[in-house]
């Protein structure tokens, strides 16, 4: 693998650098780069902060900003950050009616923001993200992992504190969009963390990954690449089997890469996907589609379906202004 | 027994091992176990002169504080978890039987923060049976406990995982020992050899 760097050891710190110096009309840095934050915070509003391992750029400080997060406390490369780093985020972005953290269901990121919310003096709740159906099997309570369908929930969230809900409403309609929205991956290559500096795993040329997770980490089961066609419908089945869709629902689709897959590919993948819900008769009313999730470099995809009502399509509708997402503004 | 070589030593270890940590995790997780040990033990190595100078029970409050800020992942709460707990159990002079008890403590305070229990491949298969073998006491104590822990990391392999990220393989963590339970039986083993030489 070869990346652009000059030291391992420094990546994450010069790209966390460059990112607050290219957004610097939208965020700043915390010291020691422990967090990013929007510049500028609204009193009165409850402070959303989110945060996770490294590598899935741009998750989550890419959707710090207007309408979506106060704050993003990246940890190292796939690793979750420490409850230092959220305790001084909540300082720092605080409006004075509560904090609420989005997690994605990982147990290293469950028990740091567990630990920060417990330590937190401020009134503070946690919405779970758990949108990931590869990993059904419920005798593992360690459950579902949080993956794309993170993004919707920060969109909807964002834009929700933004209107001025309470901490106690926001936390109800991010389990509300959490159980709506279900998300599936497949992988065609590994990533290779820089400083472990040699894959994460071992996949053949004519090998695909389903169900993996964003860390590279294996999914249900390796088989043969199949075409995109029948990776579509095998994602798209089991997200629609998941959410117990029927015919007229109307939904958002996000088609997310992994780092490794161009737009010409992901967009064939749309166009894939929005055959399967058509046949269902499930009407795609929203579409993103783009690398917002990411695994490092690893090539491969996601799809995620989440069933909107009014009040979601109106939230996702509204504006927002970030480095990653923006519309509207 | 000073605590300046039990502490270089039980941290130097996890960095001495830092490529097979690693690829322990390539297999069964995300790969950065290694790498989250190596930091949390490079952070204690760095504090190591204020940390030596402290009672038993306040260095290992202090590391376990360590971990927690510094380490993130799953290893920072859970090694930082138990460190705390141990330091706030013992006496500052601490025999054993002493560690036995505390050792209970920091089991049970591992099993309500990661929500496992022993048998579902986590670090918990190692720490349980030593404290059995502590608690039981009698001869040639050190080298048990060593060997307990070294024995209950391999026996790992054997287990399917139900907790952390490994849970996610089902089956396909079958035949690889978890990293956590390695990492604490490298700890283990380089204190009880620390001790021998002692």
């Amino acid at each position: 693998m070869k990346n652009l760097m000059n030291n391992v050891e420094t990546v994450l710190q010069e790209s966390l650098d460059g990112f607050a110096a290219a957004h610097s009309n939208i965020v700043t840095l915390g010291a020691e780069r422990e967090f990013v934050r929007r510049k500028t915070c609204k009193p009165g509003k409850v402070a959303l902060i989110s945060g996770g391992g490294a590598g899935h750029e741009p998750l989550h400080a890419g959707f710090v900003g207007h309408g979506m997060l106060d704050a993003a406390c990246p940890g190292q490369i796939f690793t979750s950050p420490t409850p230092n780093q959220m305790l001084n985020a909540a300082q720092a972005v605080d409006g004075g009616v509560g904090v609420l953290f989005i997690v994605k269901n990982y147990s290293g990121d469950m028990m740091n923001f567990q630990m920060a919310s417990d330590m937190l003096d401020q009134e503070n709740a946690i919405v779970i993200v758990n949108d990931d159906v590869a990993v059904e099997d419920s005798t593992y309570t360690t459950g579902r992992r949080g993956v794309a369908g993170t993004l919707i929930i920060e969109k909807i969230l964002g834009a929700a504190a933004e209107r001025g809900d309470s901490l106690e409403q926001l936390q109800a309609l991010g389990n509300a969009v959490n159980k709506a929205t279900a998300s599936m991956g497949v992988a065609l290559t590994s990533c290779t963390v820089p400083a472990a500096g040699k894959p994460t795993f071992q996949i053949g040329m004519h090998e695909m990954e389903v169900g993996v997770g964003i860390h590279g980490e294996p999914g249900r089961r390796r088989v043969p690449l199949a075409s995109a066609d029948d990776i579509a419908e095998e994602l798209t089945s089991a997200v629609l089997k998941d959410l117990a869709l029927t015919a007229g629902q109307e939904v958002i689709l996000l088609v997310n890469g992994f780092g490794g897959t161009p737009m010409l590919e992901l967009y064939l993948m749309v166009n894939a996907a929005r055959g399967v819900l058509e046949r269902h008769g499930v009407k795609v009313v929203r579409y993103l589609t783009g690398s917002y999730v990411t695994s490092l470099e690893m090539a491969g995809c996601s799809i995620t379906v989440t069933a909107a009502n009014s009040e979601f399509l109106e939230l996702w509708d509204a504006p927002v202004h970030t480095a990653a997402l923006r519309w509207g503004m | 027994m000073p605590l300046k070589p039990l502490i270089h030593n039980a941290t130097q270890t996890l960095v001495d091992h830092l490529d097979e940590l690693t690829a322990l995790d390539q297999a069964i997780g995300d790969g950065d176990h290694g790498l989250n040990m190596k930091r949390g033990a490079q952070a204690i190595q760095a504090k190591l002169p204020e940390l030596s100078g402290l009672p038993l029970n306040e260095a290992l409050k202090a590391m376990g504080k360590i971990c927690v800020a510094m380490i993130g992942g799953s290893s920072g709460p859970v090694f930082g978890t138990l460190l705390i707990t141990l330091g706030k159990e013992l006496p500052s002079q601490a025999t054993a039987a002493d560690l036995a008890v505390a050792l209970r403590q920091g089991i049970e305070a591992l099993t309500r923060l990661g929500k496992a229990e022993v048998g579902q491949k986590t670090l918990l298969d190692v720490l349980d049976p030593v404290q059995k073998v502590l608690a039981q006491g009698g001869p040639d104590l050190l080298a048990r406990v060593r060997q307990c822990a070294f024995d209950s990391a391999l026996a790992t392999a054997d287990m399917d995982a139900t907790r952390g990220r490994s849970s996610f393989l089902g089956d396909r963590a079958k035949g690889h020992v978890d990293p956590g339970s390695r990492s604490m039986a490298l700890i283990i083993g380089a204190l009880c050899d620390t001790l021998a030489q002692a």
